[in-house]
Formats: C-alpha cells, sequence, structure tokens
C-alpha cells in the first residue's frame, strides 16, 4: 500500500524541546528533556518539589542558558536568545513568586506587556508628538481590555501592591497577555489561591485558550492540572518519567512511585 | 494636578522670575548655584530615581562637558553656548562607553565603579591628560556667552540663562516620565527580570538612561564653564558627585519637585548659614540623619502616574 501524501499543513509543534541539559556547578537540575506542545493546547508540567520544573521554564524563556539540547519556537531556535527577543517571538510568561512593579499602578503593569509592540522613542516621548500621543492611548485602551478580560479594570489606578494575592497573580497574567503571545507560560497560577479563585482561574485558562493561546504550565493543584490540561509532563529529579494525557499519566506506576513512593518504602 | 498644587507651582514660576530683581548679587549667584545643582540633579535622577541605577560618578559627565566647553572654546574660539550640543555628545559618549562593559552589575557593585571611573576621570584631568586640560590649574580666559549678541556678564544674567535651562529640562524630563522609555525605566527600578520577562529590552535602557543623563549634566557642565570662566579639577571631586546623589535620594528618588526642593535645601541653606560657619555642617549632617530616619522616601516621594478620565475611558470589551 501507497503512503498518502500528508496534507500542507503547519503540523510541527508550537514548542519543542530536544533532549535538554542544565546543569548548576554539579547538581544536574535538567536531564535529557524532550516534550512538545502542540498549537493551541493547555499542558501541564507536573512533578515533586525540586524536580526541575521552574528550571525548564526559565530555559524556554531564556533567562538561563541549556548546557545540551534544543528549544525550537514555532521553528525558530530559541537557544542563545535573550528574554526580551523570546518575548518579542510569541512567549510569555508569569512568574512563581509572583513579580509585579509593585509600586507602579496596574495599568502601567500591564502598559508593560505593550512595551514591545509600541515604537516611540526618546525625542518623540520628550516633545509628545501626535504620532507619540495616538500610540500611548492605543497602548491604554489594549492595555484596559487585557484587565477587562481577567477582571481587573476596576482596580486599574490602583497600586499594584496594594491588590489582593489572587488579583496579583490574574494582573501578571495580564500583562504576560498584554505582550500578545502565542504561547502563555504560566509558573503555578494557583499557587497561594482558595477554593473560589482557583475555580474562576480555570475558567480564565479555558477562555486564554478560546483566544487560540497555547498554555503551557507549572501546577501543584492536581484538580487544577486534570481538568484544564489535555496533556501531562512528568519530572522528576530532573528527568521526565511520564508524558500523555492526564487520564494515562495518573495511572503510570512510575508517576504513583514519584508522588507516593514505593512499596518498598512503606 | 488638583488645585493647590497648581497653585503652588505658579506661585513658584512667578516668584523665580522676578527674584533677581529684589535680591542682591551674592544671592542671586547662590540661585544660580542651586540651579545648576538643580540641572545635574535632575539628570541624575533619570538614572538613580527614575532607573534605580546607583551612580554616585555623575561629577565625571559633568566634568566631560565643562572641559569639553572649555577646551572648544579656549583652542579654537568656538562660542560657548555653541559648544552645547558637543559637550552633551562628548558627555553621552563617554557615559555610554563606561556604562557597557558594567551595566550588568547591581545595585552597591556599581556604585562602587561609578566612583572609581569618576576619580579616574579627575585624576586624568589633574594629570593634564593629553596636554589639554591645563592640569591642576584647570583651563582659565573662558568666554563669556552670548545670546543673539547680548553678552552674558552679570549673576542676574546667568540667572536666566541657568534657569531658563531648567525650566526647558523639567518640560522635557515631565514629558518623558508620561512616555514608554519613562515607564521602561520604571520597570528596570521596580523589578529588572520582570521587566525584561515582559519584553522591555533592559540592557537598552540602562544604557539609553546613562547616556542621556550624562548628556545633560555635560550641558550643565557647559553652563557651569561659561559661569566661572575658569574650571579645574576641584570643582568636580567625589564630594560633588555625593552631594547629587544626596539631593535625589533627600528629595524623593524620582520626582522632579522633590529633586528641585532638595537641591535649595542642600545648596540654598548652607549658603544662607555661612556665618555659623563650621556648625552648619554639624547641623547638615544631623539634619540628614535625622531624615534617612524619619522619611526614607525623601521629602516629596515618586508619585505614581495619574492617569485622566479621558484616557480610562475606553469602552471595548476584549473580543
Amino acid at each position: 500500500m501507497i503512503n498518502a501524501v500528508p496534507p500542507v499543513l503547519d503540523i510541527t509543534p508550537l514548542l519543542a524541546l530536544q533532549r535538554l541539559t542544565k546543569r548548576f556547578g554539579g547538581l544536574t537540575a535538567v536531564k535529557d528533556v524532550s516534550f512538545t506542545v502542540e498549537h493551541g493546547a493547555v499542558a501541564g508540567l507536573i512533578g515533586p518539589n525540586g524536580a526541575g520544573k521552574t528550571t525548564v521554564f526559565n530555559l524556554i524563556t531564556g533567562q538561563y542558558q541549556s548546557d545540551q539540547g534544543e528549544i525550537f519556537f514555532a521553528g525558530t531556535r530559541l537557544n542563545g536568545l535573550r528574554t526580551h527577543c523570546i518575548i518579542t517571538l510569541g512567549i510569555a510568561r508569569t512568574f512563581q513568586n509572583i513579580r509585579l512593579f509593585q509600586k507602579l499602578t496596574v495599568l502601567e503593569n500591564v502598559l508593560a506587556g505593550c512595551h514591545y509592540r509600541m515604537h516611540s522613542g526618546l525625542v518623540a516621548a520628550m516633545l509628545h508628538l501626535p504620532s507619540q500621543q495616538r500610540e500611548e492611548q492605543e497602548a491604554i485602551d489594549r492595555a484596559l481590555q487585557e484587565l477587562e478580560f481577567v477582571g481587573l479594570r476596576q482596580q486599574a489606578s490602583a497600586l499594584a501592591k496594594n491588590l489582593a494575592y489572587g488579583d496579583q497573580r490574574r494582573l501578571e497574567i495580564a500583562r504576560a497577555l498584554a505582550t500578545q503571545p502565542r504561547l502563555l507560560v504560566l509558573d503555578e497560577p494557583a499557587g497561594g489561591m482558595n477554593e473560589q479563585e482557583t475555580e474562576a482561574l480555570i475558567g480564565l485558562i479555558g477562555r486564554i485558550q478560546a483566544r487560540g493561546i497555547t498554555i503551557l504550565l507549572i501546577e501543584h493543584d492536581m484538580r487544577l492540572v486534570m481538568r484544564a490540561c489535555e496533556k501531562l509532563v512528568v519530572l522528576e529529579h530532573g528527568g521526565k518519567i511520564a508524558e500523555g494525557p492526564p487520564e494515562q499519566v495518573r495511572c503510570d506506576p512510575k508517576v504513583i512511585e514519584a508522588y507516593l513512593g514505593t512499596e518498598d518504602d512503606m | 494636578m488638583n488645585r493647590f498644587t497648581s497653585f503652588a507651582v505658579a506661585l513658584f514660576v512667578a516668584l523665580m522670575a522676578v527674584a533677581p530683581l529684589f535680591l542682591n548679587a551674592y544671592h542671586v549667584d547662590v540661585l544660580n548655584s542651586i540651579g545648576l545643582y538643580g540641572l545635574l540633579a535632575l539628570s541624575l535622577n533619570l538614572i538613580l530615581g527614575e532607573a534605580g541605577l546607583f551612580n554616585m560618578g555623575h561629577a565625571a559627565f559633568y566634568a566631560m562637558g565643562a572641559y569639553t566647553a572649555a577646551i572648544l572654546n579656549t583652542r579654537y574660539q568656538i562660542p560657548i553656548l555653541w559648544t552645547l550640543p558637543l559637550s552633551a555628545l562628548v558627555a553621552g559618549f563617554f557615559a555610554l562607553a563606561v556604562a557597557r562593559p558594567v551595566v550588568h552589575l547591581r545595585g552597591d557593585y556599581l556604585l562602587i565603579v561609578t566612583i572609581g571611573v569618576s576619580e579616574i576621570v579627575r585624576i586624568a584631568l589633574v594629570n593634564d591628560v593629553f596636554g589639554i586640560t591645563g592640569g591642576a590649574n584647570g583651563i582659565f580666559g573662558i568666554s563669556r556667552p552670548e545670546l543673539f549678541g547680548f553678552v552674558i556678564r552679570q549673576p542676574q544674567h546667568f540667572y536666566y540663562l541657568i534657569w531658563g535651562f531648567v525650566a526647558f529640562t523639567i518640560f522635557l524630563f515631565l514629558r518623558l516620565k508620561q512616555s514608554r522609555f519613562g515607564r521602561a525605566l520604571n520597570y528596570l527600578r521596580e523589578d529588572e527580570v520582570a521587566a525584561e520577562g515582559s519584553g522591555v529590552n533592559t540592557d537598552y535602557y540602562k544604557l539609553a538612561v546613562f547616556g542621556l543623563g550624562a548628556a545633560w549634566a555635560g550641558m550643565a557642565g557647559t553652563l557651569f564653564a561659561a559661569k566661572m570662566t575658569i574650571i579645574s579639577p576641584e570643582s568636580f571631586s567625589f564630594w560633588e558627585s555625593v552631594v547629587l546623589f544626596m539631593i535625589v535620594i533627600l528629595g524623593g528618588a524620582g520626582n522632579v519637585a522633590g529633586v528641585l526642593l532638595a537641591a535649595f535645601l542642600v545648596i540654598g541653606l548652607p549658603e544662607l548659614f555661612r556665618e555659623f560657619s563650621s556648625a552648619r555642617m554639624l547641623v547638615f549632617g544631623l539634619v540628614m540623619m535625622v531624615m534617612m530616619l524619619v522619611r526614607p522616601q525623601g521629602l516629596l516621594p515618586a508619585k505614581s502616574r495619574q492617569f485622566s478620565f479621558a484616557e480610562l475611558s475606553n469602552k471595548g470589551s476584549f473580543r
């Protein structure tokens, strides 16, 4: 039988990690990790504490450089690129320990995400040229839309540090969305949230996905992971031990062992 | 701006506009010094207050500007005010050159490097580098500035030149604050990692603000050279950098009004209390210590931008 010619489609995954390794001195934080994230998916990266999840995120967004292996985003090799260039390519992230611009307003925080799509420079800024004014208003409008989207529109003029914890997490997501990413990388978005807030977050993740944005998240809250993610990658001691749909991964003996220990331990 | 602040600003501008008519030459000269330090402090405020980069070597850029103006004027007879853009360029590019290799340093590490740079500049000037700086004696015989055929000589005339330039600077810097560039500096100060992670090229903005702040300090140097007609390395000592650093922190880093107020206090008060001679520095030191204990955020701390209702009245919701 003759193989059918595959249709011309963008079948390359949006994000592909190939045999990624990162060492800190004698410690290998990430060991030979490969996985892919398909267009439009919500993927989860899980594993016990210290498994290397955040290190993988930092490798993707260029905060760290890998010792071996390659990262491809929509066909572009990310190795060696600086973080702000990677953001420009269409990856946005949030941080495990919230990193907002504390003493600036909520709106100014979101405007940071609009920054790289704006063009006016020093002279235009000092003279407030009409083009600069127009661009500024467009950015403000865009930022307000993102605030509306995450439900923080009313707090636009408040200082970021005065927001409630859950709101700060949502503000970080709004700032990331303002960069108009194709891939959103969330580092423990439900960390420190109560049940209600987590529920709202699951809804928000769904709405982000509906905008056509692919999501990769780290999360400890298994209810959220099982409900929101279509695919899970499990790390332990820096290595990948399982990958697949949530139902499959939760039954994987290796995963159960990583989380609960072996029978010998008991 | 609320009504009280608008009134205060209007009153201040009106007072400053007529002040030379009622003051003697000595007091006008004190105001001129305050204006120059205010100008320098405003330029340092961009680097230290807005971007949060600890620069304690600002006098080096000031010196670059003053010497550029003095050398061009005395050797090539270029009118002193024409050298303003050149002084800005020389000081700005010098800042870019020294900042490039050290820009990734943070906080106290950057502070130490900038102190080193300013000392290198001062010692190079003392040692008559390239045989053009006049060594420890400096450069004298700088010609009086001329504006549209009018020769500026008296302190009263310099007053309007200097404070006019201060007003021009405030006008530009306040606008800069409400822009993409100004915000990028604040993002740097608040959280560099988050700024880079939001797509802001942090290295670019660090260099840009060093270049801009230094260029402005260079122009202040030109005005200083024009006012003094003689410059020497001792005018650009480490102490000057410390005073400028102090003005910015004391006034409220990132607040233009606060920085100006602090320039009045730090430069003006010691002049007013000259008769108490040595005791005044003692009081001054004490005041500084009390300030840092009771109000570490400065006299007038930086305020975050208030967006107008019109700017916020976007009705569109997302998709």
